[in-house]
């Protein structure tokens, strides 16, 4: 066991899978030799050269559709948008070409092409740099989305995002890349007999009255709200892969505990919360003893910094949650 | 709103408007006999397919066409240019650089009738499948660029779009990055002078040709109805690119001598009498007198294609008649590469709800 920080697993993480795999190349803006502005990439440019860590012109759009380019062409290409907020020239790229290339030629090209994004708040930063635009990527055929929530998931989903033949938006929580936890770097993330992978949610903490769905930055946040609960026990669930989602593992929890919290820091419109209650909704029914509750951002673009903690879910607005669903 | 237009004094040409072959200073090119007629023969035939499928489109057999008309020497005179092993981005109006690909006619009509939206191996074929966004496909280029740089290869890409798709961020983020990367890349714009119902005034201060100097690479003009000068200026930007010097814009100067597509109504926007002016700089027939007048080819000859193009008729409307249907699986297939549980579940649900009509017709 090792003790790294989050974004020093995914640097782990990268080494690993361009040390396994040649095809496996690094494309984004800062990513070389300042190794990136959250140093994701650091060392990396120096270690495999500069043909396969690149210095991209500063233009999104221009990093995911050569990507799609590099791919046709067998590469493996894992690029950085540099911020959550800074996606959104790639968006047509992303949707109209990664997404549905492997279909439109009908199997024939693969797009084995991962989409780093560090997003999410509570940092302390100017506009743009807060966002949670995962939604909108989830909500497009032809994508995966994966957002690990601790250092070892990180380490092990993002090589398993590189491994995958499909496209993958892999969301990192900026706020958690600076936490530390024991990483077991001898994992063979790609050997699926020996490794769950990633398109499953992770039971994180056993509980028998709420259960808890929360994914990236959230779940450090809510499994301090059930150790911070002393009256009711929570179930926290890490869906980490939030397309698919893997709904067997929160509805069999529900099914005993009866109720369910969703928490995210994106806005609650049109959410992945409102696609979560909808589905226990659809398959758990009568195991409900309370409606499906959110706890998510407000709906109104992400406030200027000094506003935020009023903006995120934190401990209490979680627990205030929770208190809700019981009292139903 | 119909100021004619013509293309820059600079722009190379080899066989006038009349069909007379005159000699350009760099870009002289010696074509066989066997070449010059293969061309002739490439453009009637993709005519004769443009038309059939413009008809088709008319009788219901096809849901959209987007004609090709008047921009045959552009198109199959770049994509004859390419070496087998160059890979080519097309637009849905390319029909003559996929014809030059070896893309089969029905493969190229099928996403037209609804059956796909691809059609063709892209690999097996060099040769992308049809780009609808408008640019998306220059950066693909640039990056498949990249990527043959990455493998050390000697080949190059053709990244194909209209003078309207100039415009788009994309076409120019594809500029700068084959421009910093130095990518193997020839970008090929036909201005066919007219996007949907816009004019180049709306896309361009300055001619097409010399953006590409403030981006830091070579751009030429050619006369886009002229398919020696095309495949002459071409196989000069692709030995260029795989040599290692670079990308180069090349534009085309052409005609769209049809609608925009087969939903669009030209009469709207522009006259008459702009059409038949270009209809004198007619690709094909300035290639067929030049073929006569050097007795390249004869009266049998031309004969000999005609038939072909008749027979090729033929197959294309039987041939789109007789596509099989996709099966409702085709909804669920190849969305994802490796397994998804959402795909499982819907195909089971989708099938579910057609067996449940009693006379199967749902099915």
């Amino acid at each position: 066991m090792t003790q790294l920080t989050m974004a020093k697993a995914i640097t782990a993480g990268l080494r690993k899978a361009m040390e396994d795999d040649p095809k496996v190349v690094l494309f984004g803006e800062d990513i070389g030799r300042l190794g990136g502005v959250f140093r994701v990439t650091d060392g990396l440019q120096k270690d495999f050269g500069e043909h396969r860590v690149m210095d991209s012109p500063l233009a999104e759009s221009g990093i995911v559709g050569t990507a799609v380019g590099l791919a046709m062409r067998g590469y493996r290409p894992v690029v950085e948008i540099q911020f959550d907020g800074f996606v959104y020239p790639a968006f047509d790229q992303i949707v109209s070409q990664v997404a549905k290339m492997h279909r439109r030629t009908e199997g024939l090209l693969m797009m084995p092409i991962v989409v780093r994004i560090p997003y999410g708040g509570g940092i302390g930063a100017v506009e743009h740099h807060s966002e949670s635009p995962e939604a909108y990527f989830t909500h497009t055929a032809g994508l995966r989305v994966l957002s690990p929530s601790d250092p070892q998931a990180a380490y092990l989903t993002i090589q398993q995002a590189i491994a995958c033949d499909d496209p993958v938006v892999y969301f990192e929580p900026k706020r958690r890349y600076w936490d530390k936890g024991d990483v077991d770097l001898s994992i063979d993330a790609t050997d699926l007999a020996q490794v769950p992978g990633p398109w499953r949610a992770r039971l994180v903490r056993r509980g028998t009255d709420v259960t808890v769905a929360c994914y990236g930055p959230m779940v450090r946040t809510c499994l301090e709200a059930a150790e911070a609960s002393a009256d009711v026990s929570l179930e926290v669930i890490d869906l980490q892969s939030l397309s698919p989602l893997d709904m067997d593992t929160v509805v069999s929890s529900v099914e005993r505990t009866g109720r369910l919290v969703v928490v995210h820091e994106a806005t609650a419109n049109g959410g992945l919360g409102a696609e979560v209650a909808t589905r226990v909704t659809e398959r758990c029914f009568y195991s409900l003893e309370a409606p499906v509750l959110r706890v998510a951002g407000f709906d109104v673009p992400y406030p200027p910094s000094r506003l935020e903690e009023h903006f995120l879910p934190n401990l209490d607005r979680v627990l205030d949650a929770v208190d809700r669903a019981m009292a139903f | 709103m119909t100021t004619e237009r013509v293309p820059a004094a600079a722009a190379v040409q080899l066989l006038t408007p009349e069909g007379e072959r005159v000699p350009h200073p760099d870009y002289d090119i010696s074509l066989s006999d066997d070449v010059l007629r293969d061309l002739y023969r490439d453009m009637v035939l993709v005519r004769r397919l443009d038309t059939e499928a413009t008809a088709l489109q008319r009788q219901g057999e096809l849901g959209l066409w987007a004609p090709c008309l008047g921009q045959e020497a552009a198109q199959v005179g770049s994509g004859r240019a390419m070496h087998e092993n160059d890979f080519a981005f097309p637009t849905y109006r390319d029909h003559g650089v996929a014809w030059a690909r070896g893309v089969a006619p029905l493969e190229i009509l099928a996403m037209f009738r609804g059956v796909t939206n691809g059609g063709w191996d892209p690999i097996r074929k060099r040769c992308a499948p049809y780009m609808i966004v408008i640019g998306n496909q220059a950066l693909h280029g640039v990056g498949y660029g990249m990527g043959i740089q990455l493998d050390g290869a000697e080949e190059a890409v053709v990244a194909y779009f209209g003078d309207g798709a100039t415009a788009e961020g994309d076409v120019n983020e594809a500029f700068v990055f084959a421009s910093v990367y130095n990518a193997p890349v020839v970008f090929f714009c036909q201005n066919n002078q007219w996007a949907i119902s816009q004019s180049q005034e709306r896309h361009s201060r300055v001619p097409i040709y010399e953006r590409a100097a403030g981006f830091g690479f070579p751009g030429v003009q050619v006369d886009g109805n002229d398919v020696l000068a095309v495949m002459a200026v071409t196989a000069h930007a692709l030995d260029r690119a795989r040599s290692g010097d670079g990308p180069t814009l090349i534009e085309a100067y052409t005609y769209r001598m049809g609608a925009h597509t087969t939903s669009d109504d030209p009469t709207r926007y522009r006259h008459a009498n702009e059409v038949e002016v270009w209809r004198l700089r007619d690709p094909i027939e300035r290639l067929k007198v030049f073929l006569a007048r050097q007795g390249i080819a004869d009266r049998a000859y031309f004969d000999v294609v005609e038939h072909e193009a008749d027979e090729l008729a033929i197959l294309v409307r039987d041939g789109v008649r007789s596509m099989p249907e996709p099966s409702i699986d085709a909804i669920f297939d190849n969305v994802y590469a490796e397994p998804h549980p959402l795909m499982e579940e819907q195909r089971r649900t989708l099938h579910a709800y057609e067996a449940s009509f009693a006379d199967g017709a749902g099915a």
